[in-house]
């Protein structure tokens, strides 16, 4: 019966939460060094939030690319449609639309590219880099058309909308005349906290979440299994084309403006995200936590090369590089030990499990 | 005989898309302005004669495209991925080239060591990508963002943050025309490169190899082939087609900016191979194909240009234009049609038995 048991143990489906918990320790490292080095903003709970602040649309596009990555495909068009979903419902709010019209708008041009991009891949079997490659150029391209000058919205109820921020008296702090300033809170954050939560529990517990991990890992032997690989491929890209769109309302209500450099290079800063997170473009492996800490790990990163004073703006790029280059080194080391048990080796005895042992396997 | 035949028809099968593509480009502007294909013998501010013309400044202006098409067309048969950090390369190689010539008098010398120098350069930075992909197998995308991410900002940081110039005669004779040769010189050095390349296929089992290892890694290991080695060079062969690019980008405006020097080229040179008829995830390739594909590219743009759209709406048409190509030419779409041709065929055959 004993033995029994032990086999019932679930086994988890892939080593990576060793990258996920590598990932969360590096990102409490870090801040937790920030905090001891350099103090003052950092030890404010505001600082967290103002992350989350700035980061909200990169936090779901994050989260759409993660899902399409899982697959085993790309999809770098979203941070075109995040610009051009940015810049039409603000010409559209400018010309007297309504708030409720502007989101109709904005989740429209998501499902549109979605629905096209992931029609010719999944159906047409088009490489999904040169199909999103196209969807980029074409959003950018539209953009422009919409509107080149730079916009800025006028609509008085989503200016309201805007300002509207969720205070947390608890987590503020005194100011030197002794006001408590409480921390604020976008509801844009409040969005993209609840899709990380139900793209976590779409792809842990529904078995559209589970057929995209088997697609991923091996679509030849998903489809002997029953899976519709095609179906399956073309939700993926379905859903990061919704979500996109989702990101560029909640980037709107985050900068108010239009521009049509808005959310340049969002595709690599998702895609460096989701790899720092976890997730490997062969498919198969990823986990949407992994994805949220590797949005705030990158912003960690900058704001700490900020504070500590390499101001010239070449350093920001060149240590995230450096950074990226650390984790996917990482990543490869750890994959490559996988099975092997090479990793566990290095650890010390008392940190192995207990079956593991040789008393343990008896 | 026939098959024979077949097997002759099927070598050049993967040019069908890239020439496909630059023949309709061309169908169209014939029909729109016959004019467009004029090509004038001009005087230029030099006072040298010179060719002038669409069609000059589409081989022209794809220079540097069709160069960095070259490399990208071995990196992508070799290792099933792309480089997306060429034009990052490229303006660190720039970067190098104008620290070089800014350091003294402008001379032959001077230009030929700055060449040197940035295509060593760029060989140690291609080396470094090589080194995360072949090595530690990392995903060529993925190993490439890495460069991507921070290059343009090496590049800046080289030069100390300035947009300094270089002016001399030598550099417009590379950018522009040599005194007395009608030919833009941009299009000699890509005469020069596909010669270059084309040699090294030639006298050497690097095409033969790169295939071998695209097609099957493993196989290719076991027949004792250096897996490693051959995804390392091409990296590097694809740095020196940076580095030469990057030259001739640099040479063009007398002066490097590292935020737009060869802004996006990273995207239209994955493009220039696909359309190219070579297969994105490795194996066979055509380098044919890649600069045909790079032609095709650029011949759009200018007709747009042409057409009187302006420069930032161009990325829309373009995007439109790709995706009619890559669907024409998609599995799924070309069976179809091979289908719908066999049944006329065999609709014909019948007929005439019947007759």
């Amino acid at each position: 019966m004993k033995l029994n048991k032990s086999l019932k143990r679930r086994e988890p489906l892939t080593d990576t939460q060793l990258l996920l918990t590598i990932t969360i320790c590096i990102f409490f490292g870090m801040y937790f060094l920030a905090m001891a080095i350099w103090g003052g903003g950092f030890l404010r709970w505001q600082q967290v939030f103002d992350m989350l602040n700035n980061n909200a649309a990169l936090i779901i596009v994050a989260c759409g690319l993660t899902i399409v990555m899982i697959g085993g495909g790309i999809d770098i068009s979203v941070g075109g449609v995040t610009a051009l979903v940015v810049m039409s419902c603000i010409v559209h709010m400018n010309n007297g639309g309504s708030i409720f019209t502007a989101v109709l708008l904005a989740l429209g041009i998501g499902v549109a590219f979605g629905l096209v991009q992931g029609y010719l891949i999944s159906y047409l079997e088009i490489q999904p880099f040169i199909i999103t490659l196209a969807g980029m150029f074409f959003a950018r391209g539209m953009t422009t058309i919409v509107s080149l000058e730079p916009q800025k919205i006028a609509h008085e109820g989503f200016k309201q909308l805007m300002k509207t921020k969720i205070e947390i008296p608890l987590l503020g702090y005194t100011a030197k005349n002794g006001n408590l300033i409480p921390a604020r809170m976008e509801i844009g954050v409040v969005v993209a906290l609840l899709i990380v939560v139900i793209v976590f529990i779409l792809l842990k517990k529904c078995r559209l979440g589970r057929q995209f991990y088997a697609m991923g890992g091996n679509s030849q032997s998903a489809m002997m299994l029953g899976v519709n690989v095609k179906r399956t491929r073309f939700y993926s890209y379905l859903i990061s084309g919704t979500l996109s769109g989702i990101a560029g309302f909640v980037f709107m209500m985050h900068t108010g403006a239009g521009n049509a450099t808005n959310a340049a290079g969002a595709e690599m800063n998702a895609i460096a995200s989701s790899i720092i997170g976890g997730t490997l473009l062969t498919g198969g492996v990823g986990n949407v936590i992994g994805t949220l800490f590797g949005v705030l790990t990158l912003t960690t990163i900058k704001s700490i090369v900020t504070v500590s004073g390499l101001r010239d703006p070449w350093w920001q790029s060149i240590t995230t590089g450096a950074m990226l280059c650390f984790f996917i080194v990482l990543q490869s080391v750890v994959l490559a030990n996988r099975g092997k048990g090479g990793l566990k080796k290095m650890l010390p005895g008392w940190l192995k499990k207990p079956e593991e042992t040789d008393a343990g396997k008896l | 005989m026939a098959t024979n035949k077949k097997l002759k028809w099927s070598k050049y099968s993967q040019l069908i898309v890239p020439v496909l593509s630059i023949v309709l480009i061309v169908i169209f502007n014939l029909f729109r302005d016959p004019s467009f294909f004029s090509i004038e013998i001009t005087t230029n501010n030099a006072g040298s004669t010179v060719l002038t013309g669409n069609l000059v400044s589409i081989l022209n202006g794809a220079s540097e495209l069709a160069i960095l098409a070259m490399g990208m067309t071995l990196v992508t048969a070799a290792c099933g991925g792309q480089d997306i950090s060429v034009g990052a390369l490229a303006a660190i190689a720039g970067s190098v080239f104008v620290k070089v010539l800014r350091a003294g008098e402008i001379t032959p010398v001077t230009i030929a060591l700055g060449i040197v120098a940035c295509c060593a350069v760029a060989m140690v930075f291609g080396a470094f990508n090589g080194t995360l992909v072949s090595v530690f197998k990392i995903q060529p995308m993925i190993a490439t963002l890495v460069l991507f991410t921070c290059g343009r900002s090496v590049a800046y940081w080289i030069n100390g943050g300035a947009t300094p110039t270089v002016e001399s005669p030598l550099i417009t004779a590379i950018g522009s025309f040599i005194p007395g040769v009608p030919v833009p010189t941009p299009i000699l050095i890509v005469v020069l490169m596909a010669i270059l390349i084309g040699l090294l296929f030639k006298f050497t089992t690097l095409g033969l190899y790169t295939q071998t290892v695209g097609i099957n890694q493993r196989a290719a290991r076991l027949n004792g082939i250096n897996t490693t080695g051959i995804k390392l060079v091409s990296f590097m062969i694809l740095g020196v087609c940076c580095a030469v690019a990057g030259v001739i980008a640099v040479s063009r405006l007398s002066l490097i900016n590292h935020e737009t020097l060869l802004l996006d080229i990273e995207m239209d040179a994955i493009l220039a191979v696909a359309i190219g008829g070579n297969a994105l995830s490795g194996g066979k390739f055509k380098i044919t194909g890649s600069v045909l594909g790079a032609y095709a590219i650029q011949a759009l743009t200018i007709t747009l240009y042409a057409m009187k759209v302006p420069s930032t709406d161009v990325k829309a048409y373009k995007a439109i234009v790709i995706i009619l190509i890559v669907v024409i030419g998609s599995p799924v779409v070309k069976a179809k049609l091979s289908q719908v041709w066999k049944n006329i065929r065999s609709g014909k055959a019948e007929k005439e038995a019947a007759v």
